[in-house]
């Protein structure tokens, strides 16, 4: 009797479900080695004429055909790391008072709300920067900033120049804006993963909040945490459109965080459209697309490597 | 076809073979808003579509290249190589005009001074605030506070940056030595914004801030703008008379395949930075018949389209002007058994 019932169905479907998701599986690794690829041949041009001075020269002169990829690579770098300096903190505030402070009831539509922040596209914080920001800034801020602290001896030349409104420090807030809810999303979710056991171990002792936080939960959680600010950082190094509306799109390195600067997503987004098939220019784009993905591929690189449960100190 | 007989049916004047033909180019976003409009009339009036891509100049220039479009339109003159191996022939359709906007509290439309050499100082970081006492010398009787310049330039590749520093290059030795003129250049000083809306934006909200933008753009949201002094030597205000005026200046006749210089040009009453916008047309088309009605929408435009292009702050090619272009059709495109095509 069990002879009947226990017999194999046909496998074909098994087969053929497997063939699917194999191809599905070596489609994107097709697709990622591809745009290497692509941006490498493309770049290689620019790479062959600059050499190693490409990622050291600061100069982008179109009209003279020299280019560097010095003041977007600064740019990219700055503003993502001063957006971590403020989403970091401000995300871990949400995610302690989220997992540990707030009142049950409240939880769960802050969370929500957290996560719809995360949906909002792009293009919309950059409007947002640009029509209310970027005007407080201008108006209030930096005159704030000229008029008291440009008089100042010897410094006093960091917070020179006309108010514009944009420049690095404005694109960091905008991106930190934007990567908050990313690293807060992850940072509530590894906190949940702590053992309630440990916790109220901790509080038997007479342990503060605080003191559960910092000894208990961050020591369990750290690994992880480190890899949600990765994976933060690496959507700030590759936004465009929102850094583009803000960060002053200048190619100079400025000596003031007020200052105007470029990030390499925008730069190759402004200057695609007007580059001639063939031409230096299109080759030296390309060849910035190339080094902002091995930049990405760095940073995801770690922070896969520090989510992984193995790596655990 | 249904809506043809349909047409037809109600009485409307429809002419013979109503069936619209198309006709595609691409290229420079400058003039798209008068193509779209002469788009529109023609496809009435000589049963003529035009789809019409504003992707840029210098893909326009590709795409013609590649003959994937009938026509190319750039704002920059195509040099005259590229012109020769691409076996095309250029042709203006009509012009425009930049002008300058500032945000200064106490200073009226068009009552700032300014010399186009001082503009190139202000844009090289030169002369960097407003009560500079080259701009207080110029300016008698203008309240003008102690305040920085904000040079504002377009961060996007664009035609305008290129006819803007083409003009800061002609009148500033230095800016030619320098940044000198592209459609986007290496700025000594400023912040960029993309397209006209983010140059006058960004001049908007900051307090001493100047741009450059397109006419149309400035005259339709009301900016504003300054004088400037030309290369007689005259303050002139950016009006339509001081356009057509700087137009009929430009030395057409003797210009390589009609690259016609309008920048800094003489005369008392020119504005001092007009140019002129481009079509590259293939003189060995592939399909004649399509190339023949991308000539057949350009001579009707010329013949109608001006009061169109007026209306849109556009500076329309003076009748001499077409009647050479019109020559040029005749005599240098050619179908592939070297008859003209039109």
């Amino acid at each position: 009797m069990s002879h009947a019932t226990t017999k194999r169905p046909s496998n074909l479907g098994d087969t053929i479900f497997e063939g699917l998701a194999r191809f599905s599986g070596l489609f994107v690794l097709v697709l990622l080695g591809g745009i290497i690829v692509v941006l490498f041949i493309g770049g290689l041009p620019a790479f062959k004429q600059f050499g190693l001075s490409f990622l050291t020269s600061d100069n982008w002169d179109p009209v003279q055909e020299d280019y560097g990829a010095l003041v977007p690579v600064f740019g990219t770098l700055v503003t993502a790391v001063l957006a971590l300096l403020m989403a970091v903190p401000l995300a871990f505030g949400i995610a302690f008072w989220l997992t540990e402070l707030a009142p049950a009831w409240l939880r769960r539509p802050v969370g929500t709300a957290i996560e719809l922040l995360a949906a909002v596209p792009s293009i919309i914080y950059g409007m947002w920067g640009f029509f209310v920001i970027v005007p407080i800034m201008a108006e209030y801020v930096q005159p704030f900033i000229i008029d008291n602290l440009g008089e100042l001896p010897l410094v006093g030349a960091f917070f020179q120049g006309p108010p514009f409104g944009t420049g690095i420090f404005t694109a960091a807030m905008i991106l930190a804006v934007m990567i908050i809810p990313f690293i807060a999303a992850t940072m509530r979710d590894v906190f949940d993963t702590v053992p309630p056991v440990f916790k109220e171990s901790a509080y038997g002792l007479g342990c503060t909040t605080w003191e559960v936080m910092r000894s208990i939960v961050i020591p369990y959680t750290r690994i992880s945490v480190v890899g949600g600010i990765m994976l933060g950082l690496g959507r700030a190094l590759g936004e465009t459109m929102a850094v583009t509306f803000v960060i002053g799109n200048t190619n100079r390195i400025a000596h003031t965080i007020f200052g105007p600067g470029n990030t390499i997503a925008s730069i190759v987004a402004l200057e695609f459209p007007e580059s001639e098939s063939g031409s230096l220019k299109l080759s030296s784009l390309l060849a910035l697309g190339f080094i902002l993905f091995v930049i990405s591929f760095i940073v995801l690189a770690i922070s896969r490597m520090l989510l992984k449960p193995g790596a655990k100190a | 076809m249904k809506i043809a007989l349909t047409a037809l049916a109600l009485g409307l004047a429809v002419s013979a073979g109503a069936q619209a033909q198309q006709i595609t180019g691409a290229g420079a976003t400058f003039p798209a808003p008068v193509y779209t409009k002469w788009g529109e009339a023609a496809k009435a009036a000589v049963g003529l579509e035009l789809n019409y891509q504003a992707i840029g100049s210098g893909g326009g220039q590709n795409q013609i290249l590649q003959r994937t479009v009938d026509f190319g339109a750039s704002d920059a003159p195509m040099s005259a190589e590229k012109l020769e191996t691409g076996k095309l022939l250029q042709f203006p359709t009509v012009m425009g005009a930049v002008v300058i906007i500032v945000n200064l509290p106490d200073v009226a439309m068009n009552q700032l001074k300014i010399s186009g050499e001082m503009l190139a100082e202000i844009y090289a970081g030169k002369i960097t605030k407003w009560n500079d006492p080259k701009i207080v010398e110029m300016n008698k009787g203008v309240k003008l506070p102690n305040l920085a310049i904000a040079p504002v330039y377009r961060a996007d590749g664009s035609g305008t940056t290129f006819v803007y520093t083409s003009y800061l290059s002609a009148v500033s030795p230095e800016w030619k030595a320098g940044p000198g003129a592209a459609t986007s250049v290496k700025w000594p000083a400023g912040a960029g914004a993309k397209g006209n809306d983010g140059v006058s934006a960004t001049v908007h909200n900051t307090k001493g801030g100047i741009g450059y933008v397109e006419n149309a753009f400035a005259t339709q949201n009301k900016l504003t703008t300054i004088q400037l002094r030309n290369k007689a030597g005259h303050f002139v205000k950016p009006e339509m008379s001081a356009f057509i005026a700087a137009a009929s200046a430009g030395d057409w006749v003797n210009a390589k395949n009609f690259a016609v210089d309008l920048i800094d040009r003489d005369g008392a009453t020119s504005w001092p930075i007009v140019s002129a916008t481009f079509i590259e047309l293939p003189k060995d088309p592939k399909d004649p018949v399509r190339s023949a009605n991308v000539i057949k929408f350009f001579d009707w435009a010329y013949k109608n389209g001006a009061a169109l292009a007026s209306g849109l702050e556009y500076i329309p090619l003076p009748e001499a002007v077409q009647t050479v272009v019109r020559a040029a059709w005749h005599s240098q495109v050619m179908s592939p058994d070297g008859k003209p095509i039109y």
